[in-house]
């Protein structure tokens, strides 16, 4: 084997933090990590928030963010160890032979300059190409990464193209140079699952080209099993597992990789619909004041008791807008809601005390939907108060049984939501709602905000909680692998219609339309070769038409 | 229409507007008083005859809206009306007196803004160092007199101390450019003192504030030099918040002078309507009033264009 | 209450004594507030600490009575300026719609005029005493309480506990007091300290231009505007009321600053 692109040796990277009440100090977020990458493969760094694993992709252009330090081990670049280089030799590295793709574009590019200049600076700077000759690579990067009009997009202002573009734009800039490695940090988080896969063929393909090496930094194994000859499992700045893409997704060792491995793996068997719904949506057409255009057409839905119902789109679908709409926050321009049998008021303030008691609801970030002034046991304990004039003694037992039903302990009850870890949060939110013995619950992207497994834990509750207290579920969420673990019926949304609408088997079975076919076929699956195969499809397809 | 050009028209109109409900709002001002213009002249002893000539002579009983528009559409056409202490014709006084304010203003303006940018930028450049702490604990210091004190404290130290400069600041038009510059040391430094805190604090807001953006780590990660990446990503961004920072301080000299002139007895508007508040002559202080707002507005109203048309969004729409 | 930083208790301190000195001044002064007791500009001596002034009435005196007056009207012009901000900025954010557009557009009217200039205008009709003062203070400078308890107010009604309230059914006055004011009191009371350093420094102003607090009666602007003739001779008692002004105003900042910063990390650490 020939010497590695990249060796690096027990690496440890620290940095300052600042508590509040105590003194800033110093510690250790990634405690000796060892990894090399031969010249045109590529790793995958996979792990949770807060496993280090972008300060390690930074660390190998010898960059800290923030108050981030690099404090021991080595980085070897091309047979230098770039720690111990001196600033003018990192700069040389950095932009010719090491080069990043960042998660968001939209923040990484430069808002005052074209794309062209900022996309061919590296390279020119760096004395890779004259100006010219980068410019024809930039278009032609730009052609291969199936950008539109590759010859004219690179004179517009990055907030002249979408972010699926941009993103795009920001791998050609990484690979304008030819670099020898290519860092990519979430490069497709930020993105829709159907603008995701179309990014993420675009960089396979570049990568297969070009024949560079690279880093791919994800949260999300069944991408990175897409792209990756090896992967790195890290937690808590430590490695985990450290094998071949097939030994990992196959042949898992660790416990805390073979969870990763089989994350999402609820099995919920499709109920019934009962006779009489909770809960029915009728021709809903709804618009923003002060708009023109309405985000609902004509939405038609039914949830019945104790089931769930997801609606499942990208953003813009208008699946958060129904949700305001059936919560009373913006009365529709049309159409009616019948709730528990009665008609719902269109307005909020037209509603009686049942219907907001029955009808609850649980945000995606769970950090602001609870008051940071108030304890765990106020948060849950108000609607004990509000709805069933709950006081003392009686009022503190009913908290604790519902923390006992959130697997939370009795020591909660005095903590500030600060105090808590984000699955913590979340859960106490679902308490807050289950408090008041609703009939239904509203789940706007519950476990978007979470790190797998936390969000698997979250989805395991609610659907225990579901068979206890019998209660029906909104679920909102544009993660069809949530989807499928949980839902009895699906409303698949597209631009304010229900494109697809039925049973789960139903809906998830074929024959499709266009959309929920390009959706469906767009969600990562935790196989190897899945996105070849869907690459080779739409090929074909496009051949076809 | 290109939205550039609606925008900047739309913010144009709003200064029109606002400075038109600002002249109303100075007119109004002097209205809110328990008696007259006629018992201020006359004192609380006039008899009502007199008081009711007087009112007569100064067409106080007309509606106060029309005397509101005789007096708007006279100030339009230069006309500010009579002082009432000397029977003087305002705008006569007020010109000569405008343009020794804006002297001072202008060199005040000419030191503080170049100088408050560059200690603005040192104080990034070394961001928690000790230049960067010497000059938090300036500003702290020169936020916490006020500007008259700061002037004397100027005026006991350096010029009776030390005997340089003149401690008041008399100018004529006999003098030669170096001999007013000179008489009008002091006087400026102080306001280039007192503005240079707050400028310097939010040039240093403003520059950290792009410094921090995902972009200039992209600049950084393709190996640019340190001066490289402030020139050409850093600068185009943080001119428009700078050119605010320079324009609302501008204002705030503008205020500043009043204080000042009165303290080096400097022959400016500043001390003219300090003189004829005291005295109550009202035409007198109105006309002041709308100049002094219209100036406030004026800079404001920059600022705001200048941030309309350095942004790319709009510059270049979709 | 641990934890305080050095620096907040020296602020804490040397406001809480200047407050105190206001407060009991006719105890500590050693001599009438407006007795002339000695020559004109005596130097420093044992029985005039400070010397006397410019009609031979003794500094030490004049300094403290003048701080009470100073620090009176300071702080109620600060009361005044943020009952009426604050009140109408929770008002206009809760209530939103054309309340809001007409207080708001009134507020930008009445900023876009300097307030010393603006002051000086509705001065030059009013009868000058210390009500007027505290009223023409307290009122112009409650446009700027206004627009950052209003800014603080949109920014938590528009956070998901607040609609979670809404959605539960509870009536606006728990929203204000239960959800809304308990998350906007630290930024309002650090801004509460530098508004009342603003209004020493206003008083001060207009005391020096002639325009605020009248002789006989004591302020530091006034002390400053009686012996400010005595400069040119090397006197420097014009200048007592800076030093006064200056540690009045750095300890109070102080004080503010680290009241923002709790907040800060309110929203991060623990309560």
């Amino acid at each position: 084997m020939s010497e590695p692109l990249v060796k690096v040796r027990n690496l440890k990277i620290g940095a300052t933090v600042y508590p509040p009440g105590e003194k800033p100090h110093d510690i250790e977020i990634v405690h000796g990590v060892d990894f090399d990458l031969q010249p045109g493969k590529v790793l995958g760094l996979i792990g949770e928030s807060g496993a280090g694993k972008s300060t390690i992709g930074l660390a190998s252009m010898a960059y800290g963010r923030g108050g981030v330090k690099i404090t021991g081990g080595e980085v070897w670049i091309n047979g230098r160890d770039v720690l111990k280089s001196k600033l003018r030799d990192v700069r040389r590295l950095r932009g010719a032979e090491v080069t990043y793709v960042s998660q968001s574009a939209a923040a990484s590019f430069n808002p005052a300059k074209k794309i062209m200049e900022q996309v061919i600076e590296a390279a020119v700077e760096q004395g890779k190409f004259s100006k010219k000759d980068a410019e024809a690579r930039a278009r032609t990067l730009f052609a291969k990464l199936g950008l539109p009009d590759p010859d004219n997009i690179g004179e517009r202002y990055p907030h002249q193209v979408s972010g699926g573009q941009l993103q795009r734009c920001m791998t050609a800039l990484a690979l304008c140079p030819e670099p020898d490695l290519v860092v990519f940090d979430e490069p497709t988080t930020a993105l829709d699952v159907t603008t995701q896969i179309e990014v993420l063929m675009a960089i396979k393909e570049a990568i297969r080209d070009t024949g560079v090496a690279a880093l791919y930094i994800t949260h999300d194994l069944a991408v990175v099993a897409q792209v990756s000859d090896d992967i790195m499992v890290l937690r808590h700045g430590n490695t985990v597992e450290y094998g071949s893409v097939d030994q990992i997704i196959n042949n898992p060792q660790e416990d805390y990789t073979k969870a990763l491995v089989s994350v999402r793996s609820i099995h919920h068997e499709e109920k019934a619909p009962t006779s009489e719904p909770v809960l029915s949506v009728r021709n809903i057409t709804a618009r923003y004041k002060g708009t023109n255009f309405d985000v609902l057409h004509n939405v038609n839905v039914d949830l019945h008791p104790g089931q769930t119902l997801a609606v499942v789109g990208e953003s813009g679908s208008g699946k958060s807008t129904l949700a305001r709409v059936i919560t009373g926050l913006l009365p529709p321009r049309d159409g009616e809601i019948e709730f528990a049998g009665r008609k719902l008021s269109a307005d909020l303030a037209g509603r009686s005390q049942e219907d907001l008691r029955e009808l609850q609801m649980i945000y995606q970030m769970a950090d602001v939907a609870m008051n940071p002034r108030q304890t765990v046991g106020t948060i849950i304990g108000r609607p004990l108060e509000f709805y069933f004039g709950m006081r003392g003694a009686e009022k503190r037992k009913r908290i604790l049984e519902l923390l006992d039903e959130i697997e939370l302990g009795e020591s909660f009850i005095d903590r500030y939501p600060a105090e808590l870890s984000g699955g913590q949060k979340q859960r106490v939110c679902i308490a807050r709602a289950l408090a008041a013995k609703p009939k239904m619950i509203i789940c706007d992207e519950v476990t978007s905000a979470l790190d797998p497994l936390v969000a698997d834990g979250i989805l395991k509750l609610l659907l225990e909680l579901q068979k206890i207290e019998n209660v029906a579920y909104l679920f909102i969420t544009h993660d069809l692998a949530t989807v499928r673990a949980i839902s009895d019926n699906i409303a698949v949304m597209y631009q304010g219609k229900v494109q697809r609408y039925g049973g789960k088997t139903e809906v998830l079975s074929p024959p499709f339309d266009d959309y929920t076919d390009l959706l469906l076929s767009s969600v990562p699956e935790m196989r190897l070769g899945w996105l070849e195969e869907v690459i080779a499809n739409r090929k074909m397809e496009s051949a076809g038409n | 229409m290109h939205p550039v050009v609606k925008l900047v028209s739309q913010r144009l109109a709003l200064g029109l507007l606002l400075l038109f409900a600002a002249s109303a709002l100075i007119f109004l001002g002097t209205l809110i008083l328990p008696g007259d213009v006629a018992q201020s002249i006359l004192g609380q002893s006039a008899t009502p005859e007199a008081l009711a000539n007087l009112r007569e002579e100064l067409g106080l009983n007309r509606p106060a809206l029309v005397r509101y528009f005789d007096w708007l559409f006279s100030a339009l056409q230069g006309d500010l009306g009579i002082a009432l202490t000397n029977g003087q014709d305002i705008a006569e006084s007020i010109g000569k007196r405008l343009g020794n304010t804006l002297f001072l203003a202008f060199w005040a303006a000419v030191i503080s803004v170049p100088l408050a940018i560059f200690l603005g930028l040192l104080a990034v450049r070394y961001r928690d160092r000790w230049p960067d702490k010497l000059i938090s604990a300036v500003t702290l210091a020169s936020i916490s007199i006020p500007e008259f004190l700061i002037g004397y404290l100027l005026i006991y130290f350096v010029a009776v101390q030390m005997g340089l400069f003149s401690s008041v600041a008399m100018i004529n038009d006999s003098m030669s450019l170096f001999e007013k510059l000179n008489a009008i040391a002091l006087p400026v430094a102080v306001l280039t003192l007192v503005v240079l805190a707050h400028m310097m604090r939010m040039t240093r807001a403003a520059i950290l504030n792009v410094m921090q953006s995902a972009y200039i780590e992209t600049a950084e990660l393709k190996g640019l030099s340190t001066f490289h990446v402030i020139a050409r990503h850093a600068f185009p961004n943080a001119i428009a918040p700078i050119v605010n920072v320079v324009m609302l301080n501008l204002a705030y000299l503008v205020v500043g002078v009043v204080v000042i002139e009165v303290v080096f007895v400097y022959p400016g508007m500043g001390q003219y309507l300090v003189d004829h508040v005291s005295k109550r002559d009202v035409p007198v202080v109105q006309a002041c009033g709308l100049i002094f707002a219209a100036v406030y507005i004026l800079l404001n109203m920059i600022a705001d264009i200048v941030a309309i048309l350095s942004n790319p969004r709009l510059r270049h729409p979709k | 209450m641990k934890n305080i930083p050095i620096s907040a208790m020296i602020g804490l301190f040397f406001t809480a004594l200047y407050f105190l000195m206001a407060i009991f001044a006719p105890l500590l002064a050693p001599y009438g507030m407006a007795e002339v007791v000695g020559d004109v500009w005596e130097p420093r001596s044992a029985e005039h600490l400070l010397g006397t002034d410019n009609i031979g009435r003794d500094l030490l005196s004049r300094m403290i009575y003048g701080g009470r007056t100073t620090i009176f009207i300071a702080t109620a012009a600060t009361i005044l300026s943020f009952v009426t901000g604050s009140v109408l900025g929770f008002f206009a954010a809760v209530a939103g719609g054309w309340v809001d557009q007409l207080l708001s557009r009134f507020v930008d009217l009445i900023m876009s005029i300097p307030t010393l200039i603006f002051a000086l205008v509705v001065l030059s009709v009013m009868p000058v005493t210390v009500p007027v003062l505290i009223i023409v203070m307290g009122l112009l400078d409650a446009t700027r309480v206004y627009r950052l308890a209003r800014a603080v107010a949109v920014d938590i009604e528009v956070m998901d506990y607040v609609e979670a309230a809404r959605l539960r059914g509870e009536k606006i006055k728990w929203i204000i007091f239960r959800e809304i004011l308990p998350n906007a009191l630290s930024p309002l009371v650090a801004e509460m300290g530098l508004r009342f350093i603003f209004m020493v420094l206003f008083v001060s102003t207009l005391s020096f231009l002639g325009l605020g607090v009248q002789p006989p009666e004591a302020d530091w602007g006034g002390i400053v505007k009686e012996n400010k003739d005595g400069i040119v001779y090397g006197i420097p008692a014009a200048l007592l009321p800076a030093f006064a002004i200056a540690t009045l105003a750095i300890s109070v900042n102080l004080v503010a600053d680290w009241v923002l910063n709790r907040t800060t990390s309110l929203k991060g650490g623990r309560g």
